[in-house]
């Protein structure tokens, strides 16, 4: 099924939460935070949170700013 | 008297001042008025030397999407001594209300997992223009109040504009920060009567309201300057990040806010026209020119 991951679309499997997909990007989950359609998913729900498809997810992260 | 015995003395006149009030925001005090920002650093490591020579206890830091094609690079977090420093998240690049809300609740999300103490504030940015950089007003007071009513405290970037500051605070603003001139532009205060209105304002029968110098400073005398004004801290960035000598400037930035506030605190003498001898008029040898 497809997906908005950070703003571009991406195919991923129908069965996968939000923590699969994040392990699929390698992503380090401790310096990221997750929104799924312009809300935040707490870290402790990331397992059990399902995506659907069409879902809107960004994954942000800490960088350098003023 | 030679030196180290001169030093010594020096020490003991600093130690026998009365001790300064700490900067409070909110429910964090801070040991340092100075308050710096990690972007613009040709590496982290320079980065991170600099947050030190600043003597900085708070760090701004801003809320991205991840890089999906190169994730393996080095994330900031792995150079921030996360013991040491108050993290505050900015949200940066915003130019409406929900969207400084949502990148806002992101960076409270990051900063929670993590354990830093600031998860629980955000430096408000909605800005309106890319060329200027300028704040939205309007969209700055609603994203306020909607960040205080989420449990937010909220240290807001505004112009330097007074009937703003007071909506501001009467929007629920932690801190009300003014900037002195276009962030990034190095121009310094701009306005200086501006910024004394917006503190007599938000200080009145409220003195320790705390008013931070956010944007705009060019060199160390635009710190000791905005200090010296009576503002309660200076935030900034640029100033240092894009010095020559970045490291250099950090202590100059670090010895400027110090020497403002010192300067600030002891009271200035009025300005006046003429000229008044320093040394006795009566005994001179010499007599008046006419």
């Amino acid at each position: 099924m497809e997906i908005q991951l950070n703003g571009e679309p991406r195919t991923i499997e129908a069965s996968w939460t939000i923590a699969d997909l994040l392990n699929d990007l390698k992503i380090e989950n401790r310096y990221c935070a997750v929104e799924r359609n312009s809300r935040v998913v707490p870290r402790e729900e990331h397992s059990d949170c399902r995506l659907e498809p069409g879902d809107r997810i960004e994954v942000v992260t800490l960088v350098g700013g003023g | 008297m030679d030196r180290k015995s001169k030093d010594e003395s020096t020490q003991t006149k600093m130690t026998a001042l009365p001790p300064d009030k700490p900067l409070v925001l909110g429910t964090h005090t801070l040991n340092s008025r100075l308050i710096v920002g990690t972007g613009k650093y040709s590496t982290f490591e320079l980065m991170q030397e600099c947050l030190e020579a600043s003597g900085s206890d708070v760090i701004t830091v801003a809320v991205r999407r991840e890089r999906l094609v190169d994730s393996s690079g080095r994330n900031i977090l792995e150079f921030i001594d996360l013991k040491r420093y108050t993290i505050l998240p900015n949200t940066a690049g915003c130019f409406n209300t929900e969207d400084a809300i949502r990148v806002a609740r992101l960076g409270r999300e990051i900063l929670r997992g993590l354990e830093n103490p600031g998860a629980d504030w955000v430096k408000l940015e909605v800005l309106a223009d890319t060329r200027t950089l300028l704040p939205d007003p309007v969209a700055t007071v609603e994203a306020c109040k909607q960040l205080v009513d989420d449990g937010f405290q909220v240290l807001c970037y505004t112009s330097d504009d007074p009937i703003i500051a007071r909506r501001l605070k009467s929007a629920g603003a932690t801190s009300v920060m003014p900037a002195g001139s276009p962030i990034g532009s190095g121009q310094g205060v701009l306005n200086p009567n501006n910024i004394r209105i917006c503190l007599e304002y938000l200080k009145e029968n409220d003195p320790d309201y705390p008013v931070i110098i956010d944007a705009g400073v060019g060199t160390a005398s635009d710190v000791a300057f905005a200090m010296e004004l009576g503002c309660d801290g200076v935030l900034l960035n640029t100033a240092i990040a894009s010095a020559r000598d970045p490291l250099r400037m950090a202590v100059a930035m670090k010895l400027a806010c110090e020497a403002g506030r010192h300067a600030v605190l002891s009271g200035r003498i009025p300005r006046k026209l003429y000229a008044t001898a320093s040394s006795p008029t009566e005994g001179v040898i010499s007599r008046p020119l006419g």
